[in-house]
């Protein structure tokens, strides 16, 4: 019976590790190296002070270009996030979220006369956005478009490992290779450098090119509470902080999961107690 | 469950192509779809041209997918004739398009060489305006 | 089910229901009295984890139509608004996507169980079909509901989908634009996507009632394939049938709860968290893992309508599977070389999910080439992929027919409870007497 059980687990194992097998890309860009973050595995957790250095680095450097639309200021103050006190279980009523809202101007119209107007954020509203729209924000860049931040460390596979080789992983274009104007070549960015490369085409350079310059220099931002500002220190909180934007129930969801496991793994015992009872006499 | 009315009453656009530098190309949405409009450098239509007489599963002269005298002006829908997806400039084995999805290549005319893809990618109704003005549809 | 009711009115409220509306009577004959084979492996209990998986999609889903906007605009926002916002909204969608998944493991399971011990062969060709009409309901269901958070894959996926149409002749390009209700994938689709997303899990839930009435009509079969002779072949569905499916529920719920909880995101695509945009199509678009070993298939064959072609045909294959087996024994327990091929044909499926996942050009074996042939290296993905699918097809078109003709089987047993009670953890001296045995 047990056999049988693990035929079945096997079977199920082996279909998942065919969808999950990442599929490899068209330049095969270098493997994000596996960092431990405080969020991995089963019990993982977000580190607040990290997350609250994450911020800073976003709103010191990232939030120029990259807009964050889908967080609102109140989710700073959310269980989990970067500033959540368990004084104000209301996170709008959080006094660092109210601070940090008001350094935000948004777009609103004015209920009397109608007019556009600009005012100061509160912690209801969303991060406001860098550029109008899309357009502009091309314009902007030279062509380029800064993606949204809400979702980026789930919507790349390898996820805040990914965004922390990305900005940490600029190299000098290896001799041979063309690179654009408003170019710059990265080899942990997905892409096909064959038509750009000049050198054996056996070895075409690993990684692709991205239009955003490297973002983050040594001590660009002063961490308050007196974390070196390492480039690699802010690229791991930056992407810390991604992660918590991005899927910021994770810590919920993995308190939760333990509860459910625990109650399915008695339940599964005591119906298979029940099963060896009721079949304990006939014979199968 | 065919187009309503809405969605029938297509807007005509035009383009102005100074947006469009020597070798590069500029997509808009055009019908929901994507427009490739490309400035073709000299070597592409040199190309392009020398490749007329190769074998080709949907075959057709470079000079017939161009306007007379625009041969640098190449308009195309950015859509795979195979299932649709969009294809990239600069991939492929024949130095035009390349589509990631199902591996269909195209040349730097837009005609399809290899891959699943039945037809070449298709040139939209377009004509001058002037020298440095389209209208599409 | 067919033969007589032993069911007994005990209170004077029920024989009154009884005698206006036997509803009682019809739950009591179908899964308390129900005469189950005791021969049933847990290979049988997917059928009723697959009523499990339905009643927690459309759960799920109604609750997640509540919070949901089906339009082109807010639909991305609108999921988003789920994951963040709702209460619990992060639980309820993460067990609506993964239970896709869940639904498919299970269905292909039950499948390939089916497969392997005949329950496809005369008198069950109906349930089988039925199976099939639930399973092809079962993708369109999955594929359009997969459309409806917006993103990159949600879109190009509903672009490939919905060019296949084109390939027909003549009539393709209309009806393309028909399916869409404009010239491109837009609002218009998405919002009739919606529509039948919320219409089609009803009509499987109306079908799977066709499902289990037909099995009830013709019973189950069994491992060794021997249909019940005497009362000493079967036990009543209820307890016996009811405790083993609820244990092996529960132990699927503990896979299902794996994913929902702690791998949330390890079957889905990462740029399906990047919303919809028309043009640019991400660098690797591939379906959802239960599509590839179909979209191996598709993208094996170089010329697009018979790609297509053979796409829908290896699920007609399964259509016609009860007419293409021409053995006379039911379960391959007692068909050693048909077995084998099975055993290849599960490997083969595989293989052709792991080509749809994978570069058709890529290679399979280190980065080395071969040689040429055709249109590709023979080492590479679409090579492999050919290779699988043509013995995806060669199994029930040749194979199949073929072998029920001329193999050799085993004997097969008398009737059911003859190998179970001589079975070596019985009571070898009592072999022939009363079933009250340990098992």
């Amino acid at each position: 019976m047990l056999r049988k059980l693990s035929v079945i687990a096997a079977v199920a194992g082996l279909m998942a590790s065919f969808a999950a097998a990442p599929a490899l890309a068209a330049g095969h860009p270098l493997e994000p190296e596996k960092i431990h973050w405080s969020f991995n595995g089963p019990f993982g957790k977000f580190d607040q002070a990290q997350l609250q250095r994450g911020y800073k680095v976003y709103r010191e450097v990232c939030s120029s270009c990259h807009s964050m639309k889908l967080v609102s200021f109140r989710n700073l103050g959310d269980k989990g996030g970067p500033f959540y006190n368990e004084k104000y279980p209301n996170s709008n009523d959080n006094p660092w979220v109210k601070a940090i809202a008001k350094e935000f101007e948004v777009a609103d119209i004015d209920s009397e006369t109608g007019d556009a107007i600009k005012r100061p954020a509160t912690s209801a509203d969303r991060f406001p956005s860098p550029f109008p729209n899309e357009a502009a924000a091309r314009a902007s860049n030279g062509g380029a478009f800064p993606p949204d931040m809400s979702l980026l460390a789930k919507a790349r596979t390898g996820g805040p490992d990914y965004i922390h080789a990305i900005v940490t992983g600029y190299k000098n274009p290896p001799a041979g290779l063309k690179v654009g104007p408003g170019q710059h070549y990265n080899p942990y960015m997905p892409g096909d450098l064959a038509a750009y490369w000049s050198g054996d085409h056996a070895h075409v350079p690993p990684g692709g090119f991205i239009a955003m310059a490297p973002p983050l220099t040594e001590g660009g931002v002063t961490f308050d509470d007196g974390t070196k500002a390492t480039v690699d220190q802010q690229a791991r909180d930056v992407s810390a902080f991604l992660m918590w934007a991005a899927e910021p129930k994770l810590e919920e969801r993995k308190q939760t999961g333990f509860a459910v496991m625990i109650y399915l793994i008695l339940f599964a015992g005591l119906l298979y107690a029940s099963y060896r009872k009721v079949w304990k006499n006939e014979s199968h | 469950m065919n187009p309503s009315a809405d969605t029938l009453a297509l807007a005509s656009t035009e383009f102005d192509l100074t947006k469009v530098a020597d070798g590069q190309q500029v997509t808009l949405k055009w019908r929901g779809k994507p427009l490739f409009v490309r400035n073709r450098t000299p070597a592409e239509i040199q190309k392009a041209v020398a490749d007329d007489s190769a074998s080709m599963k949907d075959p057709q002269k470079d000079a017939d997918r161009v306007k007379p005298g625009k041969a640098q002006w190449l308009v195309l829908i950015g859509s795979c004739t195979h299932l649709g997806c969009v294809p990239t400039f600069g991939g492929g084995d024949y130095g035009g398009w390349f589509c990631p999805c199902h591996g269909s290549h195209y040349d730097t005319s837009g005609r399809i060489r290899k891959g699943p893809a039945p037809l070449n990618l298709a040139v939209p109704e377009y004509e001058f305006l002037s020298d440095t003005k389209v209208k599409i549809g | 089910m067919s033969g007589h009711s032993t069911y007994q009115p005990k209170t004077g409220f029920e024989r009154w229901l009884d005698a206006r509306l036997p509803i009682v009577r019809l739950g009591y004959d179908s899964f308390v009295d129900y005469p189950t084979p005791r021969n049933l492996n847990y290979w049988w209990t997917f059928g009723g984890i697959l009523s499990l998986c339905l009643a927690s999609q459309l759960i799920t889903g109604i609750i997640l139509v509540m919070h949901y906007t089906p339009s082109a605009d807010h639909a991305f926002a609108s999921v988003e608004h789920i994951m963040r916002d709702v209460n619990y909204g992060w639980l309820i969608r993460y067990m609506h996507a993964n239970g896709a998944s869940m639904f498919f493991i299970a269905v292909y399971v039950h499948m390939l169980r089916g497969l392997y011990y005949g329950s496809y062969k005369a008198p069950r060709e109906v349930l089988w079909i039925l199976g099939c009409v639930i399973y092809l309901l079962m993708m369109a269901t999955a594929f359009m509901g997969y459309v409806l958070p917006w993103g990159q894959m949600s879109f190009h996926g509903a672009v490939v989908i919905t060019n296949l149409f084109g390939a027909l002749p003549l009539v393709g390009p209309s009806i393309t634009t028909w399916l869409w209700g404009g010239f491109a994938v837009d609002n218009a689709t998405l919002n009739r996507f919606f529509s039948l997303h919320y219409l089609l899990p009803f009509m499987i839930a109306g079908v799977v009632i066709l499902h289990i009435w037909a099995l009830h009509v013709v019973g189950q079969n069994n491992p060794t394939g021997v249909e019940p002779k005497s009362k000493a072949d079967t036990l009543p569905f209820t307890p016996y049938a009811t405790v083993k499916d609820g244990f092996a529920m529960s132990v699927f719920l503990i896979l299902f709860a794996t994913f929902v909880f702690y791998l949330p995101n390890a079957l889905g695509h990462a740029d399906n968290y990047v919303e919809a945009n028309p043009l640019v199509t991400p660098a690797h678009i591939v379906p959802e893992w239960y599509f590839l070993p179909f979209y191996a298939i598709l993208r094996a064959v170089p010329d697009k309508l018979l790609g297509v072609l053979a796409m829908f045909g290896a699920i007609a294959c399964l259509f016609a599977l009860p007419w293409l087996d021409t053995s006379k024994v039911r379960s391959m327990r007692y068909r050693p070389t048909a077995k084998l091929y099975f055993i290849i044909f599960v490997v083969a499926c595989c293989i052709l999910g792991l080509c749809g996942a994978k570069l058709p050009d890529d290679p399979v074996l280190g980065h080395f080439k071969t040689f040429t042939l055709g249109d590709a290296d023979l080492n590479s993905f679409v090579w492999l992929s050919r290779f699988a699918s043509l013995y995806y097809f060669a199994f029930f078109l040749v194979i199949l027919p073929v072998l029920g003709l001329v193999e050799k089987t085993l004997p097969v047993p008398d009737s059911i409870a003859s190998p179970v009670l001589s079975h070596p953890a019985a009571a070898p001296e009592q072999a022939t007497a009363a079933p009250e045995m340990k098992g």
